[in-house]
């Protein structure tokens, strides 16, 4: 993570006409002059958001800005001489570095010489292949790049990433972390984001010297639920490259990169020192990737007049120049600067496409929450979701908000269910998946017991609140926790050297020796090498998947990473799933608790005739209520409906008969039908999902009288005013009328497919040309 | 399309005959040996061989810095910890002067790190032009 934000400058209403306009904006009209509907707009919180006047002074300005140098490259004997409008003898340590480092000679001359729009279009082309890209831009300088992805749509950035990407198959990494540090916690929730299929764990701390100790819970959670889950404890270098060296992380992200000199400097570090420190990280067997991103230098006052695509442009070619094979980028910690520019989300997408160009991982950003609105933070993800990336969120808060050490990222566990659902609604795969609640309770519990168990064996500490920790939504609920062990466990490990090797054998003598024989795999599997390699993950067997194993082959439309079909039948379950089976058992089960009570409700008595009282109602009921479907929509058991509409017919002194008409689903017919065999001429048509009206013998079938069509929504008090309103009818009075009830609710997202499979239940009944069938009243009288 | 256009999946490197730092052969980094106490630090840390296969892939792959990065850490996998971030903080803005710079790349070269030494002995001449020296 780059610098946290420390302020906002000249945030204004972006809509202001350029100068000398009238402001037009209510955020700038006293409140007593502002109307209704303009304060309920300015009530959504889309308007907590800050909107930055662009000022390329500042570097609030996402793409080519007017101090942006004009691209150049020019090569004296082998040795770049003038890059990006610089000589040599002006050049800055990162000019020098991607110039000595950077560029392929080899390309440049070709690729310097196309036109910014021709490479752009051979970026998105399907056709031209993703090496030949990565071949071109290779030779390209900063200030190029950064202007040939300013040329790109954002449908076009969807279709470059789709391309560039390095790795075939899409994957995501969590951010696991909590306020207090809790090993059991962490460790059931490293163990959940496992499960989840994120194959990358990234924690922190907000008490330094409690790293060694987070390190090993997520370690032991993450290994509890899934091999080969690559973990990372972001802290200070040193103390980061120490943990990698005990084998206790496996991979680091927070080697910042800067595009200007002086924020680069002023972040104790040059070029040469990160270029150092990446070759320290690959010594010991870490994976390691660079961090940069938009709005980190205009954070630190130090744009210098420049574009945020621009600095970025620079980092990443300095980010290949020193050997990393990725680069974590899309904004981080300054999202929501670039978010308050215009087109600022095109490009936060760009800088990852930008990576993926020069042929790196892509680790793309989303882990910082961007917006206080739910659409905009959605509407900055979703792109980059439906591309694919090598990593789709550069820490998913796989926690809750308020256990984010790192803050709120753009997505947290709240929102776990809809990105589940995202992938689902898209057919495509962004890394998770569904673990059934049993599986996760089971899990959890297992990751915060043998964390507890290692923990005691190793004389770290005796924890006890497993089960409040494998329960827990978030660490509010642990209550008080003896935050001084958790200190000292950390320290032990610390001092006493504890290795992944201590880990390992703890778990076996704890009585794990699956768990430590996964644990010993994974390290033998890292020694190989081989997840060195761009965009390397393991996968649940330990195959790496990298650039190398399983490079992205897309060209085109039937080609590239698509699910496989177990994968896709994975994403498509989601928990939340119901077919007409589980809604039919359901309905029984309703049943079943009605007839306990009521022996004989609603059984068939016999063929219906007509009736000659004229108090005579019918209430006609579809052909499976009181069959198969027992409650209705709204959640009201059959039987409930039923007495309150006689209740109400029975108030206004009419008498009534139930009676199935098996011959039609059709609710207009029903009612119809039921006013023809009643004595008064009316009738009252009922449907199992709760749908009712009135109806009169000479209308046509689709001219009802009252229609209470909300089904969800019928109340009690509404079922008998039905009632009552019927008998009116019958009587000759004036029936009261009857509003159906107001709802906000996505009542169609709700309900729909319930009504689709109470439908399928009530016409699996229809008998064609059936008689109609008086039903009891047993129980109602 | 072309069949040059897709790129061939490549097996990995992962047989296990490979070795640990110490020399203890991957195959043998097993629980019975953790049992046994026999695995060590040394046992977890990569062999320089693995870094340089893995300097060729990349190579191989179209990546010439990645593979410098990684023959850089092959060298380094001589080197004690402490002494590595010794060399980490010697490169930082301010802490060393030129001349400083200069002589520790000489003592890289002379102790067989000579890539490593390349870059320090780079940063040196950069240092002293951009005020990221110490005077």
């Amino acid at each position: 993570m780059n610098e946290p934000p420390t302020g906002r400058a000249r945030f204004m209403d972006a809509r202001l006409p350029p100068e000398g306009g009238t402001p037009r904006s209510s955020l700038r009209t006293p409140p007593q002059e502002t109307i209704g509907r303009v304060r309920f707009m300015d009530a959504q919180r889309v308007n907590l958001d800050g909107f930055a006047a662009p000022d390329p002074r500042l570097g609030l300005i996402a793409m080519s800005a007017p101090g942006d140098p004009a691209p150049s490259l020019v090569i004296t004997e082998g040795r770049v001489t003038e890059l990006d409008g610089r000589a040599e003898a002006d050049f800055d340590s990162i000019d020098e570095f991607i110039a000595r480092h950077g560029l392929d000679l080899a390309a440049a001359g070709e690729a310097m010489a196309l036109d910014d729009i021709a490479l752009a279009r051979l970026m998105v082309d399907p056709f031209t292949p993703r090496a030949e890209v990565i071949r071109l831009t290779a030779g390209v300088t900063p200030a190029k790049l950064a202007r040939v992805l300013a040329l790109l749509a954002p449908a076009e950035l969807t279709m470059a990433m789709t391309k560039l990407r390095a790795r075939r198959t899409p994957s995501n990494q969590a951010h696991v972390t909590n306020r207090l540090d809790d090993p059991l916690l962490l460790a059931a929730d490293a163990a959940t984001a496992a499960a989840f299929g994120f194959r990358e764990v990234e924690t922190t701390v907000p008490v330094l010297a409690d790293a060694p100790s987070n390190a090993v819970a997520c370690l032991i959670g993450a290994t509890v639920a899934s091999p080969g889950v690559l973990i990372q404890c972001s802290v200070e270098e040193a103390a980061e490259l120490e943990l990698g060296m005990r084998g206790l992380t496996s991979y680091a992200e927070t080697v910042s990169l800067y595009g200007t000199e002086q924020v680069f400097t002023d972040g104790d570090d040059t070029p040469w020192s990160k270029a150092f420190l990446a070759s320290a990280y690959a010594s010991r067997g870490m994976k390691m990737r660079v961090s940069s991103g938009a709005g980190a230098e205009v954070l630190m006052a130090g744009a210098e007049g420049k574009s945020m695509l621009y600095l970025e442009s620079r980092c990443v070619a300095l980010a290949r120049a020193i050997g990393a094979q990725g680069v974590q980028n899309g904004g981080i910690d300054g999202a929501s600067v670039a978010a308050s520019v215009p087109s600022g989300l095109r490009e936060l997408m760009a800088e990852n496409v930008m990576v993926m160009a020069r042929g790196l991982e892509s680790c793309s950003g989303n882990d910082a929450l961007m917006s206080e609105s739910d659409m905009r933070r959605t509407s900055r993800t979703l792109p980059i979701v439906l591309a694919g990336s090598d990593f789709v969120f550069s820490g998913f808060g796989s926690i809750q908000r308020y256990d984010n050490m790192f803050g709120p990222s753009n997505f947290n566990a709240e929102d776990i269910d809809d990105f589940l659902a995202m992938q689902r609604d898209w057919g495509i795969d962004g890394g998770l998946r569904t673990v059934s609640p049993a599986r996760l309770a089971e899990l959890r519990r297992e990751a915060a017991q043998a964390c507890a168990d290692v923990y005691r064996y190793l004389g770290l500490a005796d924890f006890t609140h497993v089960d409040l920790a494998a329960d827990a939504a978030g660490s509010k609920d642990l209550g008080e926790v003896d935050t001084l062990a958790i200190l000292g466990a950390a320290q032990a490990i610390a001092q006493r050297g504890l290795t992944a090797v201590d880990i390992v054998a703890a778990l076996d003598e704890c009585g794990y020796p699956d768990y430590a024989e996964r644990s010993l795999a994974f390290v033998r599997a890292r020694l190989a090498g081989d997840y060195l390699q761009t965009s390397a993950i393991f996968d649940e067997q330990l195959n790496v998947l990298s650039l190398v194993t399983d490079p992205n082959d897309y060209a085109g439309p039937g080609t590239g990473y698509a699910p496989a079909p177990a994968r896709q039948a994975e994403i498509d379950a989601i928990r939340q799933v119901r077919g007409v089976e589980d809604l039919r058992a359901a309905q029984a089960r309703s049943g079943a608790r009605q007839r306990q009570a009521t022996p004989g409700l609603l059984a068939p008595l016999g063929p219906a005739g007509p009736g000659t009282d004229p108090r005579d109602v019918v209430i006609g009921v579809s052909p499976a209520l009181a069959l198969d479907v027992w409650e209705c929509l709204s959640g009201q058991p059959v039987r409930d409906v039923v007495a309150e509409i006689l209740a109400g017919l029975e108030e206004e002194g009419c008498t009534a008969r139930v009676v199935r008409f098996p011959a039609t689903v059709d609710l207009g017919q029903i009612g119809l039908l039921a006013a023809r065999l009643s004595g008064s001429g009316i009738g009252i048509g009922l449907q199992g999902k709760g749908t009712a009206l009135i109806h009169r013998r000479d209308l046509a079938p689709l001219a009802n009288l009252e229609l209470y069509s909300v089904a969800p929504s019928v109340t009690p008090q509404l079922y008998r005013l039905l009632g009552a309103n019927a008998a009116r009818h019958a009587k000759g009075a004036t029936p009261d009328p009857a509003r159906n009830p107001y709802s906000d609710e996505a009542i169609e997202a709700r309900y729909h497919t319930t009504v689709i499979a109470l439908m399928e239940l009530e016409r699996a009944r229809v008998l064609p040309g059936a008689a109609p069938v008086e039903l009891s009243l047993e129980g109602f009288r | 399309m072309s069949e040059q256009q897709a790129p061939a999946p490549e097996p990995p490197a992962r047989a296990l005959s490979g070795r640990a730092l110490s020399g203890r052969p991957v195959a043998e980094i097993t629980l019975e040996a953790v049992r046994a106490g026999e695995v060590g630090l040394a046992d977890l840390r990569m062999h320089p061989d693995t870094l340089e296969h893995q300097a060729v892939v990349a190579e191989r792959h179209g990546n010439p810095q990645l593979a410098a990065n990684l023959r850089r850490a092959a060298e380094l996998t001589a080197l004690p910890d402490d002494e590595v971030m010794t060399i980490y903080e010697a490169l930082r803005p301010g802490r060393s002067s030129a001349a400083g710079l200069t002589a520790l790349a000489a003592s890289l070269d002379a102790r067989g790190l000579p890539r490593c030494a390349a870059l320090v002995a780079e940063a040196a001449a950069i240092y002293a032009r951009r005020g990221l020296a110490s005077t």
